[in-house]
């Protein structure tokens, strides 16, 4: 058995659109999914996840590279032939069978005895959790059942991988969620590779060991969910994920771990991690999350630190957010509201001078493609 | 009033239905009853009605007489077999309807949606022409001396075989043909819309989980389309069943049919009263029919979700 589940390598899927114009929508892919990984694509719409996946099922072939499962090139073979099974967006429950005869399904195809079928699929309602719904049928359940079958169905056949294209995103916020810790501890408790796609980057970070985010077919970052919040590779991830405040720069200085960027829009110089392993004179982006920026009312820091005055200040329950004008620039700063309080001054208020300390450790410099 | 009226949801109910009612009432009702009354009576030498009530036109259908209710004595099949023939021919019809209109259908489904009007309105094509004339043009490529009799003979002397031109017009062949032709789009109409509703998505999941395209057919795409099938049943065995006119110009005095009985009962033999004995029992039969076939398979079952 080879470490990985899955493996794409420089994996292109042309489409033709309908001005008749080429897109790749799959573009130049190469990622490997370890096994036993939860693994997440997370991109926008059209960012080609789902076309991966699919291309990983067997529903679409590439159009160059080549998709390799457990090790072994998969190049035409049908999806009813492939060790992977889906759980499709919709659900894709057929209405004419029972909750039991949909889960079965799969394993009568694979003509396992009938003692088994029943066997393994009285398990498998166990574990989502529908014991006693076996003879309803899929419009007689609910958003939250019908996605449990579908899970179940695809499960039951134990395959070496288990594809799920956003699962979730038919269902309200709060089952969601708590489908998302019952979707890891199922995926804990079976052992089995699972590959999600979703546009939701909270799920993805919630879920996931590790993310792929995508972009216009490309594979932008891969990393475990503290590395693509943490250290995002480029501007293009720290702004999808979470928000963050950029500002254009360019090199001045560069000593160990931390560069030094001058700013033309603060008129200043700002120290910061050197994440993007970036050059003197090189262009770059400075980046720093609104919770990771400082207010204080003195300055705290020799540098990096600049006076500015409150534009806009929303109290949103856990935090404040707080809008600060340096020099013209807009800073956004989150502000956990830690003290209870009906004072309004207790707060930020609009006018306000205040202090934006950016301490070098929390921003990050990022090569400014 | 007004807003008592606009409030009331069985008065506007009652509103809704009542012009369809009135008009089934006098010409579907009316009708019937007239019909089954006339059934119970006797004929008269001029061809109208005797009011009695007589069950002999019903005795006559069953192959008896009046006077001799013995079936091992006077037993004459004659009007059995007409019933049976239509009922026989009916089902046929059905079932080759079924073997080939449902690959078209399905082929239309699954088309570039783009060209599946154009594909259905070929499909509607030929409806556009009065039914008699089609029938007729049926005639014209069936019998001796006819198109494919013609082609036929000249394929045979280019290769130098002698040739008897086909006895194809005025046979069951002929008739069965000529339904299967007619009938044809009610079927293909029907199957398309149920096989157009399934989702692809199912056929993914089908494939996903194990099924080949053949079992995936036979487990999936068969039973979701099978309320088409059932519909489609119904709007070409119920006409074929009553129909006499392709029965008349395509079998002649060889094919007759309860429909032609019954117009001839009418228009030739004029005794009203055995016509309506006849209808009545073409009615009934058609509904036991229907009745055990949609218990059986159901009918409007809507088994696939929107």
């Amino acid at each position: 058995m080879t470490e990985f589940a899955v493996e794409l390598r420089d994996v292109v899927k042309t489409f033709r659109t309908p001005e008749g114009t080429l897109l790749n929508a799959v573009d130049h892919v190469t990622l490997q999914i370890r096994n036993g990984e939860f693994f997440s694509m997370l991109g926008s719409s059209g960012c080609g996840k789902t076309t991966s996946l699919r291309m990983i099922a067997g529903f679409e072939w590439p159009t160059q590279g080549e998709v390799f499962i457990a090790g072994k090139a998969m190049g035409h073979t049908p999806p009813f032939q492939r060790p992977v099974n889906t759980v499709f967006q919709n659900y894709a429950l057929f209405q004419h069978m029972t909750v039991y005869q949909n889960i079965a399904f799969g394993l009568e195809m694979d003509r396992v005895p009938p003692a088994e079928i029943k066997r393994r699929v009285g398990e498998m309602l166990e574990l989502v959790q529908l014991v006693g719904l076996e003879r309803r049928y899929p419009r007689q359940l609910s958003g939250g059942q019908q996605q449990r079958v579908a899970l179940a169905r695809a499960l039951v056949k134990m395959p070496k991988v288990l594809l799920l294209d956003e699962p979730l995103g038919a269902l309200d916020l709060k089952l969601r969620k708590e489908m998302q810790l019952e979707l890891k501890a199922i995926q804990q408790k079976v052992g089995i590779t699972f590959v999600y796609v979703t546009h939701d980057q909270e799920e993805a970070l919630t879920m996931s060991d590790r993310i792929a985010v995508m972009s216009k077919g490309k594979v932008m970052q891969i990393g475990a969910p503290v590395e693509i919040y943490e250290r995002p590779s480029n501007r293009f991830v720290a702004d999808f994920i979470g928000e963050s405040n950029f500002l254009d720069g360019t090199v001045r200085e560069v000593e160990g771990d931390y560069a030094t960027v001058y700013v033309p829009a603060l008129n200043a110089e700002i120290r910061g991690l050197n994440t993007g392993q970036v050059r003197r004179s090189e262009s770059v982006v400075v980046s720093i999350r609104p919770e990771k920026v400082r207010l204080s009312s003195q300055t705290a820091l020799q540098n990096n630190s600049f006076v500015g005055r409150v534009t806009k200040s929303t109290y949103i329950g856990a935090d404040t957010h707080v809008y600060v004008d340096v020099r013209g620039y807009l800073f956004k700063v989150w502000e956990q509201n830690k003290i209870s309080s009906l004072d309004p001054k207790a707060y930020y208020t609009i006018g306000q001078e205040v202090v934006v300390n950016l301490f070098p450790e929390n921003t990050l410099i990022l090569s400014g493609m | 009033m007004l807003r008592h009226f606009r409030e009331n949801k069985s008065w506007q109910g009652t509103l809704l239905v009542l012009p369809t009612l009135l008009w089934m009432v006098v010409l579907l009702i009316i009708p019937l009853l007239l019909t089954l009354v006339v059934s119970f009576g006797r004929r008269r030498a001029d061809g109208g009605v005797i009011f009695t009530f007589s069950l002999d036109n019903y005795i006559r259908l069953l192959g008896l007489q009046p006077d001799c209710l013995n079936p091992f004595v006077c037993f004459d099949p004659l009007y059995i077999n007409i019933l049976w023939r239509s009922i026989s021919l009916a089902f046929w019809t059905t079932v080759l309807v079924i073997v080939l209109g449902y690959p078209l259908a399905y082929f239309i489904a699954r088309a570039h949606p783009h060209r599946r009007n154009t594909y259905l309105m070929l499909v509607l094509v030929p409806l556009w022409t009065n039914f008699v004339i089609r029938v007729y043009a049926w005639m014209m490529l069936l019998r001796e001396q006819g198109v494919i009799n013609n082609v036929l003979g000249w394929i045979a002397a280019r290769l130098g075989i002698p040739f008897e031109p086909l006895q194809m017009l005025y046979t069951p062949g002929a008739v069965l043909v000529g339904m299967v032709y007619e009938f044809l789009p009610f079927m293909i109409l029907p199957i398309y819309t149920s096989l157009e509703k399934i989702d692809l998505s199912l056929y993914e999941a089908a494939a996903d989980l194990g099924a080949n395209p053949v079992r995936t057919f036979l487990r999936v795409t068969l039973p979701l389309s099978a309320p088409g099938m059932v519909a489609g049943t119904i709007l070409v065995f119920v006409p074929v069943m009553g129909t006499f006119i392709v029965a008349d110009l395509l079998g002649g005095k060889q094919v007759v049919l309860v429909g032609n009985l019954i117009q001839n009962q009418f228009l030739s033999a004029r005794d009203p009263t055995f016509g309506s004995a006849a209808s009545l029992i073409l009615m009934v039969l058609t509904l036991i029919v229907t009745y055990f076939y949609t218990r059986k398979f159901g009918f409007g079952k809507e088994i696939v979700a929107a």
